[in-house]
């Protein structure tokens, strides 16, 4: 079966919006309502994080939903679980994002394996090295038919981007501005040099922005740069709001998505 | 033979490389690019050696230690980093990554320290060259280390706590790696010990080698050989212990005595013996022995000392523990202040707690009256007094 995420950007030429939570967050038994919530109001792909104790490239908001979702109780064994039937109701692309240790000590090749029977479309893992990638793991990730989704930054070498490009499909993850997730100090969406730069390039993969996307306004100027954008932080604070589940999702993505 | 130096990609045996984000990659792979080049240039190197010799006050004097060696009943040879300026080993490396970050024309320097040393000879470089210097440390830290965060205010850095996990040494280096990040262009992260992404950990245990290599130049004048028969280190991430082992890491005859935190006991929950309770994983960028749950999350360790309170262990000594190059030790917070009284009282030294670890393992090495043991003394223990004070309860005596 075509992957979900080709498919996605073949159908959709434009002002895609990705969302980021993280699983087990606020309760633990949110991860397929938050899904098809999502779907409902009209999210285009989800990427469902795996909570790390130590994520490194994430800012406050991440690291405590993380925190929360691990006490929770939370694991990559109890997503797989919480996932296994979802194809049954949604069909809307699906990526797991985390960190390498954990899906290392459950088994790389299993964790691919699995990933595929329950339909899973992308795995972005940031701090998996492209070189062990290409070395170890690309033939794995081909075969399970995921795609295996790279961050480039406003520091990323020309050369070094489009070898990423060369080894990666689905979309380059555009990291908007030199920072970890969830900073919303403005520098994010003002790095038009960057974006167009990257844009000229005529690269194989589509691109979506990310980091620091928190509003209409941020959204609608990514838009204006790449395929698309990625909220994680500014919906993970929507989650926390009084109210309920359906209501704070609802509420959010409409916002969002108003006139673009 | 087994190699105990870095491959080309930063492996030492299957532990080390470069497990980072996206972001951090420009500026690791320029230090990787550089630092062996900028290490050979003969200006940086004379440089740096005027600086070790005049201004950190190198070499340190390797020191017979004679009651301590009668208690023993061998011959024990006290490695006196202790004496040099800022009373750590942690300034050899400060002082050769500053010329490092100056060459690669950084203006921002930040830190994480565990015990507060790192951060003293960070903040004390970043003073001698007139480099802002930021340095995260964990907010249990910040309190049990007072004295070295003062110093650090002092000597003009910001310290800023870190309020995440276990707000120790893990956590202050997570924040520091989050502001190296967020700082992708001006900014050199100093590491303090051997951990890290590929090339800190070769590049950290290149600027502590000049401790063994002066332990051999000492110890035969001393002893008409080059060689013990021991040298012991204590091990947080293994800076200290890589220096003091480097250049005798080819010679087989030479037992190296690696000395982890048990805390209150390996089996108690509460313990930093990472080559005990740790599972070969991944933590701040590189492939190790890491103490994790089953789900491979990072577990909280815990020591009496502060640097030594860490959940994982330099690449070198994961792959040193797996080869049985070294021999492993873990000592509890009460055998190692039970080794400060012993080296105060026998010989008029106050330890840091963390060396303390060392000293407390002499008794488990069984080392013959003709045999000779170099204990790294890695610190002084002024950071330590309050802790030593309450625990030896000599308030108001
Ligand atoms: C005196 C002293 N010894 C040892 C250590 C542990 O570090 P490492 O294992 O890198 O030598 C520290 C760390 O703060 C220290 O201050």
């Amino acid at each position: 079966m075509e992957n979900r995420i080709k498919t996605l950007f073949e159908q959709k030429p434009q002002g895609l919006l990705s969302v980021y939570f993280t699983a087990g967050y606020p309760n633990l038994e949110d991860t397929v309502p938050i899904i098809l919530e999502l779907e409902k109001n009209g999210v285009d792909l989800i990427e469902v994080g795996m909570p790390f104790s130590d994520p490194l490239a994430d800012g406050p908001t991440i690291q405590q939903s993380s925190e929360i979702a691990l006490r929770n109780g939370m694991t990559i064994p109890k997503l797989f679980e919480q996932l296994k039937d979802i194809r049954q109701y949604t069909q809307i692309p699906l990526v797991l994002m985390g960190y390498l240790n954990p899906v290392m000590q459950y088994g790389v090749e299993r964790f691919c394996q699995k990933a595929k029977e329950i339909g899973i479309d992308g795995i972005i893992l940031p701090d998996l090295p492209l070189s062990d990638y290409v070395r170890e793991y690309k033939a794995l990730f081909e075969q399970n038919n995921l795609s295996k989704i790279f961050l480039i930054t406003p520091q990323t070498p020309e050369q070094r981007i489009r070898e990423i490009d060369s080894h990666t499909n689905g979309f380059v993850y555009m990291v908007s501005s030199a920072s970890v997730t969830g900073s919303t100090n403005g520098k994010a969406v003002v790095n038009t040099g960057y974006f167009e730069r990257v844009g000229q390039m005529g690269l194989r993969n589509p691109g979506m922005i990310g980091f620091g996307i928190h509003n209409r306004d941020t959204f609608s100027q990514a838009c204006n740069h790449a395929r698309g954008a990625i909220i994680g932080s500014a919906f993970i604070k929507a989650l926390a709001q009084e109210g309920s589940l359906e209501q704070n999702i609802q509420t959010f993505i409409q916002r969002i998505k108003q006139e673009v | 033979m087994i190699n105990y130096n870095v491959d080309e990609n930063g492996f030492y045996g299957k532990f080390g490389g470069a497990y980072i984000p996206e972001m951090l990659y420009p500026n690791v792979e320029e230090l990787r690019q550089n630092y062996l080049k900028i290490m050979a240039e003969p200006e940086f190197q004379e440089e740096l050696q005027t600086l070790l010799k005049d201004y950190v006050g190198r070499p340190t004097p390797l020191y017979f230690a004679k009651r301590l060696s009668e208690k023993y009943n061998t011959n024990i040879y006290l490695k006196r980093e202790d004496l040099n300026h800022t009373g750590a080993h942690k300034i050899n490396n400060t002082v050769g990554q500053v010329l490092m970050a100056k060459r690669l024309g950084k203006k921002r320097i930040i830190a994480e320290t565990g015990a507060g040393q790192h951060g003293v000879a960070t903040a004390t470089v970043c003073a001698l060259m007139g480099l802002e210097c930021i340095v995260y440390m964990g907010e249990v830290d910040i309190q049990r280390q007072a004295p070295n965060v003062a110093r650090m205010k002092m000597l003009g850095a910001t310290v800023v706590p870190a309020t995440s996990g276990s707000k120790t040494l893990k956590d202050a280096t997570n924040e520091a790696i989050r502001d190296w990040i967020n700082n992708p262009e001006d900014t050199y992260y100093i590491i303090g010990s051997v951990v890290g992404p590929h090339p800190y950990p070769d590049m950290v245990a290149r600027f502590q080698s000049v401790i063994s290599e002066e332990i051999k130049v000492q110890l035969k004048e001393k002893t008409g050989s080059e060689n013990p028969d021991y040298v012991v280190a204590c091990v947080g991430g293994g800076s200290n212990a890589a220096g003091a082992f480097y250049h005798y890491l080819d010679t087989p005859e030479v037992k190296l005595v690696a000395v982890e935190a048990a805390g209150l006991g390996v089996g108690s929950g509460e313990s930093a013996a990472t080559s005990v309770l740790g599972r070969e994983g991944i933590i701040h960028g590189s492939r190790t022995l890491l103490m994790q749950t089953d789900d491979g999350q990072v577990t909280e360790p815990y020591s009496i000392s502060a640097g030594l309170d860490y959940p994982g262990v330099g690449p070198l000594h994961a792959h040193l523990h797996q080869s049985g190059r070294a021999i492993f030790e873990s000592i509890t917070d009460d055998e190692a202040l039970q080794a400060v009284l012993e080296l105060t009282r026998l010989e008029g030294i106050i330890p840091a707690l963390e060396s303390a670890h060392a000293l407390a393992a002499l008794g488990r090495i069984g080392a013959k009256p003709d045999e000779v043991i170099v204990v790294n003394l890695s610190g002084r223990g002024d950071k330590d007094l309050t802790t030593y004070l309450d625990r030896f309860e000599l308030h108001g005596k």
